[in-house]
């Protein structure tokens, strides 16, 4: 059609009524949190000075969400610290928990029934306690194991001697305690992933002379990666958090670090929030790498690679561009008539 | 040693009962190409997967390049093989699979080479070199960078046959490499194998391309419920078939 005026066909588009109420609704709820995250509220103290020999007093107002404070300990280095330690416990204990994970996911799916049934026993015990108790147990067994030997059973070898109370202290106690209960979880993950890979890839490594362990190495689990990546993203985030609970043994992470501040100023809740902000942009920098990663293993499962966050960006906006510009389709006016 | 590629003599198996192969007596010469036809279920398939130690067969005599599959003869006993041995025999067996299995998470580069480096350890660039020359012969030279998701099933089934070249193997099998391609498909595979064939590789095909068995095959073997029905030449077994069953089953696919 030409567009010089005249011959142009006016479109009427569909008006969504529910869409826009809805919208609106959405943004002043939106409008609501974005005020009070911003509000400030009195705090019930006054505050009175001297200027010229007159005494005068006024109440005294500050954020209601504390936002001098929250940010005063943001990057105070105990809060820092304790950052540091979460993000070490959270990187040891999913090592733990990925690499006994994927041994216990290989052992569950050997055709001798000696190791599958180990490893099935071992998820089922680990996935049917809570974790909270296990960290407690963990933390605690040196009152049922006050030294370590490992030898043979029932006979007089011994290779080594360890003494629990010295080496169990708040850290290792909760690496090994959330790494072991990780590895439960992990183990269902890696096994998912494991036996989503066609049988025809191991038939395919066979036949160019792979052993078992090439073929698992270099064929299977390159692809059963695509599989296992995004929950174990979810799983690092969630042990991220679950990290917390070692505040309770007595660990100076994240949340111990905050309590360990709020328990001598009362500023309960601007701590909670400086921690908060913290576990956030943690997680949100994970995302993105989980993102990446998934990229990666996804490679040759996709045609086309899902875009990047920035492109999507772009194309997103492109589309807010779009929808101000009604769709003029081809008709004539005579097709009108 | 003999002088055949593939002897079998009685070779038996089953599976949770239900009798596979029983009995089967074949032998192919080197640089014969020999097809494998009969109805589905009649152990065609089995009896190639035995031959490259994919599966164990139970009974019977069955020798590859002189060598019994599996097993070693000494001193009047018969000693299995460790996984490490068998590796070793069936790299030296090319296979091309109905469903190509071509490594999803490789470019087609990637999946020629990938056995030359892992598994004959063979220098990278020297392997490159040799994929690029195979992709070229399979007229797939132009799609090396690609992954296999991205190519036709024909494409893909040529891909499967220059990696199983790439291990420079003495005997290919070929387990119905055409069944689950498009009818247009079929010929550009079909060519690529009559091509190997007359390059003097030994060939055991699994197929129900009839045209290909009577063009190409040195020997046809007709298989039913797991024993060799009939086999001869091609012509001859193709075009004057003696017993009722291989007529019934040519009525159906011809």
């Amino acid at each position: 059609m030409s567009s010089d005026g005249g011959d142009e066909v006016k479109v009427v588009p569909v008006r969504h009524v529910g869409r826009w109420f809805g919208g609106a609704v959405i943004i002043v709820l939106i409008g609501m949190l974005g005020h009070t995250i911003i509000s400030k509220i009195p705090t019930g103290q006054r505050s009175c000075e001297t200027v010229g020999g007159v005494r005068a007093c006024h109440p005294q107002i500050n954020w209601r969400f504390s936002w001098n404070i929250v940010f005063h300990y943001f990057t105070s280095s105990e809060i820092l610290h304790g950052l540091v330690k979460t993000m070490e416990l959270t990187v040891l204990a999913m090592a733990i928990g990925i690499v006994l994970g994927v041994l216990i996911a290989v052992m569950r799916l050997s055709p001798s029934r000696l190791l599958s049934s180990p490893a099935w026993s071992y998820t089922w015990f680990f996935r049917g306690t809570p974790v909270f108790v296990q960290l407690l147990f963990w933390f605690n067994i040196s009152a049922i194991y006050p030294t370590l030997t490992i030898g043979l059973p029932f006979l007089p070898v011994t290779f080594l001697h360890l003494d629990m109370v010295t080496l169990l202290t708040p850290f290792t106690a909760a690496a090994v305690a959330l790494g072991l209960n990780e590895a439960a979880y992990m183990s269902e993950i890696a096994r998912s992933g494991l036996i989503s890979v066609d049988e025809g890839q191991v038939e395919a490594a066979s036949s160019l002379g792979m052993t078992r362990g090439q073929s698992l190495r270099l064929v299977v689990l390159p692809q059963a990666m695509r599989i296992i990546v995004p929950p174990t993203g979810n799983e690092v985030i969630s042990m991220l958090k679950t990290t917390s609970l070692a505040s309770s043994i007595g660990l100076t992470e994240l949340l111990g670090a905050a309590t360990n501040i709020y328990a001598a100023n009362y500023e309960v809740m601007p701590l909670l929030i400086t921690a908060s902000l913290w576990y956030l942009i943690v997680t949100t920098v994970l995302s993105i790498g989980q993102f990446y990663l998934e990229r990666y293993f996804g490679r040759g499962a996709l045609r086309t690679p899902p875009p990047t966050p920035l492109a999507r960006l772009r194309s997103d906006l492109r589309g807010i561009v779009s929808k101000f510009r009604t769709p003029r389709p081809s008709v004539s006016r005579e097709a009108l008539r | 040693m003999t002088s055949a590629m593939v002897e079998a003599r009685g070779v038996c198996k089953h599976y949770a009962g239900v009798e596979v192969l029983r009995g089967v007596n074949l032998t192919v010469n080197r640089s014969e190409v020999t097809c494998l036809i009969g109805p589905s279920g009649s152990g065609k398939s089995t009896l190639l997967r035995c031959i490259n130690h994919l599966e164990k067969h139970d009974a019977g005599d069955l020798r590859v390049d002189g060598q019994l599959v599996g097993y070693e003869a000494r001193d009047g006993k018969l000693y299995e093989r460790s996984d490490k041995q068998i590796c070793i025999e069936r790299s030296q067996i090319g296979m091309v699979f109905q469903r190509f299995n071509l490594f999803q998470h490789l470019t087609v580069l990637e999946n020629v080479t990938i056995g030359q480096v892992k598994v004959k350890k063979v220098a990278a660039d020297a392997a490159t070199k040799r994929a690029r020359e195979l992709l070229a012969r399979v007229g797939l030279d132009a799609k090396e960078g690609f992954y296999p998701s991205q190519l036709s099933g024909g494409q893909q089934q040529r891909v499967a046959i220059a990696r199983a070249l790439a291990m420079d193997p003495k005997l290919m099998l070929f387990d119905e490499p055409t069944s689950a391609l498009d009818p247009e498909l079929v010929g550009e595979v079909l060519d690529v194998m009559k091509d190997l064939a007359s390059s003097g590789m030994t060939m055991i095909v699994v197929t129900h391309e009839m045209g290909f068995a009577r063009e190409v095959a040195d020997t046809v073997y007709f298989l039913d419920s797991g024993v060799i029905e009939e086999s001869g030449d091609p012509r001859q077994v193709l075009s004057s078939p003696r017993s009722e069953r291989l007529k019934s089953f040519l009525s159906k696919v011809l």
